[in-house]
């Protein structure tokens, strides 16, 4: 059999620039890679020497899709540094921001990013013509993320409202209940996306992962929580470091993460629904189970109907927030710096993020490390897409791309993100 | 009415976030209306298909920090009939030209284990440092209505309406009252272009310049007084360095903190 190539130099609706490569010699796939060529940008450099205080604003910047993600676990690693807690209707302010990112970047990946995978279609513009109504609808559903994060935040894209200790300004009873009604909309449009991502075709694909995720006693995991996974890790997120290490591999600007002597590790909303089904609130559980998913999911194609179940627990998250809003006394604690370290990790749209500073006795920051969820899930990715690959080696040269394009698009990579990184190309021999 | 071919559209990505370019997406209520007047003719963020150039509108996320994306944006530029900067990054090198400031090397190796797999240049540098530039949005991130009406007006042959005046006519208009003179929080207001309707004092923090400079501004009037009221070089070294550092007035001003 001739060698084959499977390459993809940019790879389209996903955030930040990829490759994806495959090759392929006598029938088998001999070297899977999903390269990150983004440029890197040296995050972790240029905060050396800055202050404590900077850090929700300027690692906001590492991603313009989920800026909220790096606002609250920096915020929350800071506030560990500095001995403080940040409770009540404060931290409930941070859940609500963060649902608005939720429900935003989620509908972006469903319907813009994902969905004209399953249908056949090179994007949601395209998509548009003959399901001119689901496009529609999703827009409305993605504003109203954004309103939420315009109102609590201040704008959708890197909110100028987060600070350690809280908000800058407290949004108005007012101000939040203008949102009600749109989100109980959304709410309803939400379970009739988990129909709809549940009637799209889902190529039969099931693996062994190791899923990790937080987890909460009491919540379906945004903030805080313990790191868990399937196969028994449970620690404090302090611990984070000894369980999970960081290689920086030659084909790409992003650091791949695995799970020490184990190996890759999966992130993101399918693990979060396999290790939180508990938490999710009886609607989200209802509209999952009615539409055919099981409490365990170990197929990534379908994670484009979790993130539909993710939208429903989002928007009834937010309905709950908002309800029981009492403006707390003040928008912040104040923050007094003092030399210590802390550590963060929260739940991006895309899966556990990981920050951890250390800081002098004056605020500065003497040492940053970043661990965004695509990095983590890098080697998994690679993982997949040699095993599919593998599987459907008697597809054209055009189907096997696309398909192998779908299966990275499956973990709604935010390359942006991991470059502190895709194309896809298959090699066939 | 008759069928022509609608102008070509093209979003081009540098060394950035995607936040500028996510701003298209996020114009929920008018993105029909614009794929209904342009074809989206590459833009890999939202579309597998590309059609080929020349394209009639060419918006240019991020700054040139390697030499591959060097030589891409003269690429880009030939392609181009109007190319249309897009954001802090690509007009001013952004957050990232916080290296030019710093010893390339010693940052590779904070971030990097093997900085011998990383091709990098020593500085991050705006597009309109290798090409000519048509026009600039400024922002980190863009003001959507802003791109809105930048895209419009060439559109319909006009000249787009994008003002250049600082934040604080924006805070005035909207009767904010002044953080700087009541409460005395630092606030790059007076220095600021305007674009963001002066988003940060309505949220009571003070604008810490994410337009990067107005035109003809005066920093050094306002760090004077600053200083006066106790605040440190090194506070005002990392007021003016941050998302828009290499702007030069900015730049300019913090080299005058530097100790």
């Amino acid at each position: 059999m001739k060698r084959r190539t499977i390459r993809v130099d940019y790879l389209a609706r996903v955030e930040g620039e990829g490759s994806l490569y495959l090759r392929i010699q006598k029938g088998t796939v001999t070297e899977a890679k999903f390269r990150i060529f983004e440029p890197p940008r040296f995050f972790e450099g240029f905060l050396r020497g800055r202050n404590f205080a900077e850090a929700p604003d300027i690692t906001a910047r590492i991603c313009g899709i989920c800026p909220v993600a790096y606002q609250m676990s920096s915020v929350h690693a800071m506030e560990q540094a500095l001995g403080m807690t940040v409770d009540g209707q404060l931290r409930e302010l941070r859940r609500l921001l963060y649902c608005g990112e939720w429900i935003e970047s989620h509908v972006l990946h469903i319907y813009f990013l994902h969905a004209p995978d399953f249908l056949g279609y090179q994007d949601a513009i395209r998509m548009a013509k003959d399901h001119g109504e689901t496009v529609q609808t999703a827009l409305r559903l993605k504003k109203i993320g954004n309103e939420i994060m315009t109102i609590v935040g201040g704008r959708e894209i890197h909110p100028v409202n987060v600070r350690v200790g809280g908000f800058y300004r407290l949004p108005s009873t007012a101000e939040l209940q203008t949102l009600i009604k749109k989100l109980e909309w959304a709410r309803e449009t939400a379970l009739d996306a988990v129909r709809w991502t549940a009637s799209l075709p889902f190529p039969d694909f099931e693996q062994d992962y190791e899923f990790v995720s937080l987890r909460h006693p009491e919540e379906y995991p945004l903030n805080e929580g313990r790191v868990v996974s399937s196969k028994g890790v449970d620690i404090p997120v302090r611990e984070y470091e000894s369980y999970f290490i960081e290689e920086h591999v030659r084909h790409s600007h992003a650091l791949a993460s695995t799970i020490k002597d184990r190996g890759p590790y999966f992130v993101g909303p399918l693990a979060r629904y396999n290790l939180n089904f508990d938490k999710l609130g009886e609607t989200a559980q209802k509209a999952a189970i009615g539409a055919g998913l099981a409490q365990k999911c170990q197929n990534p194609f379908k994670s484009i109907v979790v993130r539909a179940v993710e939208l429903v627990y989002a928007c009834e998250e937010a309905l709950r927030i908002i309800r029981g809003y009492k403006p707390p006394a003040a928008p912040f604690v104040a923050a007094s710096p003092r030399a210590g370290a802390g550590m963060g990790c929260t739940e991006a749209p895309r899966g556990i993020l990981y920050h951890r500073y250390r800081i002098d006795q004056d605020g500065s920051i003497l040492e940053a490390k970043i661990v965004p969820p695509t990095a983590q899930n890098q080697k998994m990715i690679e993982s997949d897409l040699r095993n599919y690959a593998a599987r459907h080696l008697d597809l054209s040269d055009d189907t096997l791309t696309w398909q192998c394009e779908q299966a990275v698009r499956n973990y709604d990579p935010c390359i942006s993100c991991a470059t502190h990184f895709l194309k896809v190309r298959i090699d066939r021999d | 009415m008759k069928h022509k071919t609608k102008p070509k559209l093209a979003v081009w990505k540098f060394a950035s976030c995607d936040g500028c370019q996510l701003s298209l997406l996020d114009c929920e209520d008018e993105l029909l209306a614009v794929t209904g007047a342009v074809e989206i003719a590459n833009f890999p963020e939202a579309s597998r298909a590309v059609s080929k150039g020349p394209y009639d509108i060419s918006l240019v996320e991020g700054s040139i920090t390697t030499p591959h994306d060097a030589e891409r944006i003269h690429r880009v530029r030939r392609q181009s009939k109007i190319l249309i900067s897009i954001g802090a990054c690509a007009t001013a090198g952004g957050i990232q030209a916080l290296r030019n400031f710093r010893n390339m090397k010693e940052l590779v190796s904070a971030v990097y284990a093997s900085p011998e797999y990383i091709e990098t240049l020593a500085k991050s540098t705006p597009i309109a440092d290798h090409v000519f530039v048509d026009y600039e949005l400024r922002g980190c991130p863009i003001n959507k209505f802003q791109l809105l009406e930048i895209v419009n007006a060439l559109l319909n042959g006009r000249k787009p309406n994008i003002p250049s005046y600082s934040v604080c006519i924006e805070c005035k208009r909207r009767g904010i009252v002044c953080g700087l003179v009541a409460v005395g929080p630092p606030c790059l207001g007076p220095v600021t272009q305007a674009g963001c309707n002066a988003l940060c004092p309505s949220f009571h923090r003070g604008c810490f310049g994410c337009y990067g400079p107005k035109e003809a501004c005066n920093p050094g009037s306002l760090t004077a007084r600053w200083q006066a009221g106790g605040m440190t070089d090194a506070e005002l070294l990392r007021l003016f360095r941050s998302f828009n550092a290499t702007a030069e007035s900015f730049r300019k001003e913090s080299e005058v903190h530097e100790t």
